[in-house]
């Protein structure tokens, strides 16, 4: 596949991105951040946040599973997800963490699960989607490194 | 609606506090009135007991005397007649009527009186020993029967022998006593001898055997005498009512009513006095048939006094209605009080939620706008062309414009919350003016209506005051102008106050010495007005001769008066003037009532809620100034308001214009225009515009006439080393003058009356004149006119694009000159968050470290560090931003003491004079709580998170940019 190619598939899920909602501006303030002295920026934060995300998914699925929740460190883990969600642009991940933080608030147990539930499921649908733009920014990547070496 | 219930609501309470004062006299009247006849009543009945009383006293008393006189009539006929010889004599009868006088109290005396006839006369003198005597103590002449009194009380003694027959009363009596049978009186007279009125009463004494049912003959026939007595009525009833009580009070008067229509007076006074309303009649029954008595009795001498209880009690109930009136009048009015208050609480309670409701969404929506503004930017860095860059300007401009909207919405619920706050900042008013007219731009173009701004060049560049809010007014106006307006034009003009006013004063002499005839006759006869547009305005003071007048007013004065020392205060009219539908008369008093429109039709037709005016009005208000208008249905309205604001000083003028992000290219200086357009208020529009540019102007009216004067002049002077430019109005074109013009210019070229051909400028109101263009024309401009537009459009037909490009870009230069080789600390405890801010920092040059604890950011930062600033995340586990601010400004103060005790001089930082190092909070809830807690810790400011380039950049400024090491 040509490197155009491979720019217009990603730009293509970029955009499919941003219609479903997945994705807001602060991704396009992302993508700006990205030139040539920072190449993999992108996909840097991206794993990143994926990393972060499912570390602290983890703990909340534990925190919760507990039969006395402690709701100040599971809002404490809400709102740092909530944070590095909006920092990417993950906007559907951002807006369910708010309710996350709702139902956090109320120490509402029922709520916060199902919170989560919503929260993990938008943070997997990202994820795929994310995995699809990573491997194309690789061979992106691997283009623009072929074509400078 | 308000003032309505308001008027009604205290026709209400007027009418409420009339009735109650009505009733309450009423009833006092009414109350007074029961007691008088209550009292007259009572006092009726005291006069009729006492009246009654007195009555039977003094019948009583007589029928006691009359009973005794009968008795004596007894006695006579018992020892007078029956015994033989009689048993009575003189002696015998006054001694014993002496001794039972008691009995009659009410007689003076009495008398026995024999009936003699005529024929015994003889034998009775001879054996009584005197003659007859009449009443007038003569003998008496000779009659039927003679009644002398034999037999007399001691008292009345001196009436003995006299005939009682010879009396008209007493032979009247007599008569008929001894028809009767019974006690007769006289009619009162007056007494012989007490000279008091009095009556005679007679009774007859028969001689024995006269049957109880004897006819009148017998009982004459049966008549042996007569027994009299006088009742002296006055000085007896005098006596008798003596001893009642209540004497004072009462008036008695006892008449003898025989004769019904002559009743004679026995007792009282001749004429009756005292109260007569209140009296009564008793009748009296002093025994004889045959007389009849009345008592009048009046009570009260005077009018009865009125008793205290009938002023008293009824004024205590109309004391106790009126306090009780004005207890549920004051319950009432607190119950309205206290549901008015509540409705406000209501009301306010309903505007604080939605206050908080418009904070929060106001940031949800600030956060995106932010992205499509920030790609914007982006995208006017690229190469566009014109119209690209136009559409993407207006974007710009509009996304500005809705994150603008969304604070002014948020000053809405300030404003009815009585809670906002004019700022006062330097700006620059003319760029605000631009910026309004850019945001209807499209509209006005769709519309093809004139749009154009004229700031009168006595207002200062910059002024301080509230940018804000002044551009919500200008907003509010225009866009109101814009939705009524279909044809025409839309004119806003600023000019100085007093300035304005001397205008308006001297209108009257510019037909006098203002405008030369000729120039006023074919301004007439180009348009039908001396506006904009040409369309008639409401108010006429903004016609072409009142501002002329201004401008010419503005340039000598502006001679005048620059060495002067100018006021503090920079008082503005500025007028927006529109020639649509107008206000209806009946509308015009409410137009600043909220929600309020003209008519309910006009919601229907132009939409909008109604309650930008009344927005407006308060705001102007705040800002010190007045606002009023002048409308015409169907020819247009003219709002003007007054705003006063500060001058600035020079520094500070130098100041904003190095931060104002659009500032106007310096590049035309010294460049020629000329301008071909009829209308004088149009061309003086465009003349603002080009002179805002620097390019000196030339006007003429027709392409003729700028041809003439052009050949005329530069043959004259040949110094036209500067590019021309001609800018023509859409009204001064016409098909085919492209090539002409065109064509005529080259002419000139050839001539050498010009050096270069002029560039050719069209200015064209909507899309579709460009149409009409022709080829020939360099370019072709869409109004409204702004001086960036106007700027960019000479940039394009001079070549200059490049120099305007760079120019255009120094927000972000200027970023990146702040930040560039600057080391600065980023704490962030979330890894993603950590990453983006830095490499947002890294893009404009700085050096960035990063630490994802405050605990971290503590041991970095002991001093001495190299860092220039740090961005810290607030919230963080463990130690959180504030915590950790708190604590490197605790080390820093130490730092300092030790310094300024000359303790520690390190080397290479001894010319730091203090440890201060700029934190900026990183917060994704900008609210005015968490901005306050970050001042309280000690931070600098706060950016919000993710980083906002324009944010950034002011934020940052304020510290790093007076290092003069910075700049690199």
């Amino acid at each position: 596949m040509s490197l155009m190619a491979l720019r217009e598939r990603l730009n293509v899920l970029v955009n499919s991105m941003f219609l479903e909602g997945l994705l807001d501006q602060q991704f396009r303030q992302l993508q700006m951040l990205q030139d040539a002295s920072s190449p993999g920026f992108v996909a840097e934060v991206i794993t990143l946040f994926c990393e972060d995300s499912e570390r602290m998914l983890t703990e909340l699925t534990k925190l919760l599973d507990q039969a006395v929740v402690d709701y100040q460190k599971v809002d404490a883990y809400v709102h740092q997800l909530k944070g590095s969600s909006s920092s990417v642009g993950a906007q559907n991940v951002k807006l369910a963490c708010i309710q996350f933080k709702q139902f956090c608030e109320e120490n509402n147990k029922e709520g916060c699960l199902s919170a989560l539930n919503m929260v993990k499921h938008q943070y997997y649908s990202l994820r795929s989607k994310f995995d699809t733009m990573l491997q194309l920014e690789q061979r992106i990547q691997a283009y623009d490194s072929e074509q400078q070496n | 609606m308000a003032v309505g219930g308001k008027r009604r609501w205290w026709w209400k309470r007027r009418a409420a506090v009339v009735a109650g004062v009505t009733i309450a006299v009423s009833v006092w009247v009414g109350s007074h009135c029961y007691f008088r006849r209550e009292n007259m009543a009572k006092a009726e009945e005291a006069l009729v007991s006492m009246c009654e009383e007195r009555a039977r006293m003094i019948q009583d008393q007589f029928a006691v005397s009359v009973n005794h006189v009968h008795a004596l009539a007894i006695l006579i006929s018992t020892f007078y007649y029956q015994k033989q010889p009689p048993a009575l004599d003189q002696e015998t009868f006054a001694y014993y009527t002496a001794k039972t006088a008691f009995e009659r109290p009410l007689l003076n005396g009495v008398a026995y009186a024999e009936r003699i006839i005529h024929s015994q006369r003889e034998i009775f003198e001879t054996r009584q020993g005197w003659t007859i005597m009449t009443m007038k103590r003569e003998p008496s002449p000779m009659q039927d029967e003679y009644a002398p009194v034999i037999y007399s009380q001691e008292t009345v003694s001196y009436i003995e022998a006299i005939d009682m027959m010879s009396g008209e009363e007493d032979r009247e009596n007599i008569l008929r006593a001894r028809a009767t049978g019974k006690a007769v009186l006289t009619k009162p007279f007056r007494l012989l001898e007490s000279n008091h009125l009095g009556v005679v009463l007679t009774f007859p004494v028969y001689r024995s055997g006269l049957p109880e049912d004897a006819t009148v003959e017998q009982r004459v026939e049966a008549t042996a005498g007569y027994l009299g007595g006088a009742f002296d009525v006055e000085s007896l009833v005098e006596n008798l009512l003596r001893q009642l009580a209540g004497n004072q009070d009462i008036t008695i008067n006892v008449y003898d009513i025989t004769n019904a229509s002559e009743p004679l007076i026995m007792y009282g006074p001749q004429i009756p006095e005292g109260y007569m309303p209140l009296s009564h009649v008793s009748m009296l029954d002093f025994g004889d048939p045959f007389r009849k008595h009345q008592m009048h009795c009046s009570r009260y001498r005077e009018k009865p006094p009125l008793p205290l209880s009938a002023i008293t009690t009824p004024f205590g109930i109309f004391v106790i209605i009126m306090l009780g009136g004005y207890i549920v009048f004051a319950a009432k009015n607190h119950y309205d009080n206290v549901k008015e208050d509540c409705r406000k609480m209501e009301e306010l309670k309903v505007q604080a939620e939605a206050a908080d409701f418009l904070a929060t969404v106001s940031h949800e929506i600030r956060t995106p706008m932010n992205g499509v503004l920030g790609m914007l930017d982006m995208l006017l860095d690229t190469d566009l062309n014109l119209t690209q860059k136009d559409y993407a300007q207006t974007a710009q401009v509009c996304g500005k414009a809705l994150i603008s909207l969304i604070n002014e919405v948020l000053d809405r619920a300030k404003i009815e919350a009585g809670k906002l706050e004019i700022e006062a900042v330097p700006f620059d008013l003319r760029s605000i003016l631009d910026d309004v007219i850019s945001l209807f731009s499209s509209k006005s173009r769709e519309k093809g209506i004139e749009l154009a701004v004229f700031v009168s060049d006595k207002v200062p560049e910059v002024v301080t005051g509230d940018p804000g809010r002044f551009r919500q007014i200008i907003t509010n106006l225009v866009g109101n102008s814009v939705k009524f307006t279909e044809r025409g034009h839309i004119f806003v003009q600023v000019h100085l106050a007093d300035n304005s006013d001397l205008g308006a004063d001297e209108k009257v002499h510019s037909g006098l010495n203002g405008l030369s005839r000729s120039e006023k006759v074919q301004i007439m006869s180009d348009c039908t007005f001396d506006t904009l547009s040409g369309f008639e305005a409401a108010d006429t003071r903004n016609n072409w001769e009142n501002f002329k007048l201004l401008l010419s007013d503005e340039m000598c004065l502006q001679e005048a008066s620059t060495s002067d020392k100018e006021p503090d205060i920079v008082t503005l009219i500025v007028s927006v003037e529109d020639t649509g539908i107008g206000i209806p008369l009946r509308a015009q008093d409410r137009v600043f009532t909220p929600f309020m429109q003209a008519d309910s039709s006009t919601s229907r037709n132009y939409g909008g809620t109604g309650i930008g005016l009344s927005i407006t009005k308060c705001l102007v208000e705040l800002m010190g100034g007045q606002i009023n208008f002048i409308s015409r249905p169907n020819v247009g309205s003219t709002f003007t308001f007054t705003a006063v604001f500060k001058r600035c000083n020079k520094d500070a003028i130098a100041d904003t214009k190095r931060t104002l992000s659009e500032a106007l290219p310096t590049g035309f200086k010294g460049m020629k225009a000329f301008i071909v357009d009829g209308k004088p208020v149009r061309n003086a529009v465009t003349r603002y515009h080009l002179k805002r540019l620097g390019i000196a102007v030339e006007v003429a009216n027709t392409v003729k006439m700028m041809l003439n004067s052009l050949t005329r002049q530069n043959s004259n002077f040949r110094t036209g080393r500067q590019p021309y430019i001609i800018l023509i109005e859409k009204d001064s074109w016409y098909t085919g003058m492209d090539v002409y013009l065109h064509n005529q210019l080259l002419m000139l070229k050839q001539n050498d009356c010009v050096l270069e051909l002029p560039k050719v400028i069209l200015l064209v109101t909507c899309e579709y004149d460009k149409m009409s263009s022709g080829s020939l024309v360099d370019t072709v401009i869409i109004k409204p006119l702004r001086a960036s537009t106007v700027a960019a459009c000479l940039q394009q037909v001079l070549g200059m694009e490049k120099q305007q490009k760079k120019e255009l870009s120094n927000g972000p230069t200027n970023l990146r000159n702040l930040l560039a080789g600057k080391n600065i600390l980023v704490v962030d405890d979330n890894k993603v968050n950590l990453r983006v801010a830095a490499s947002a920092l890294k893009k404009y040059g700085a050096t960035v470290e990063c630490a994802e604890s405050g605990k971290d950011a503590l041991s970095l930062l002991q001093l001495p560090h190299k860092f220039d600033a740090c961005f810290m995340d607030v919230q963080m586990p463990e130690m959180d931003g504030f915590e950790a601010t708190r604590q490197i400004r605790l080390m820093e103060s130490k730092a300092n003491e030790q310094i300024s005790n000359g303790g520690a001089s390190r080397g290479e930082d001894s010319m730091i004079v203090e440890w201060h190092l700029p934190i900026l909070a990183m917060t994704a809830d900008v609210i005015q709580a968490t901005y306050e807690e970050c001042l309280k810790c000690g931070m600098d400011g706060y950016v919000s998170k993710p980083f906002e380039e324009q944010q950034l950049f002011q934020a940052v400024a304020k510290f790093l940019v007076s290092k003069p090491s910075s700049d690199s």
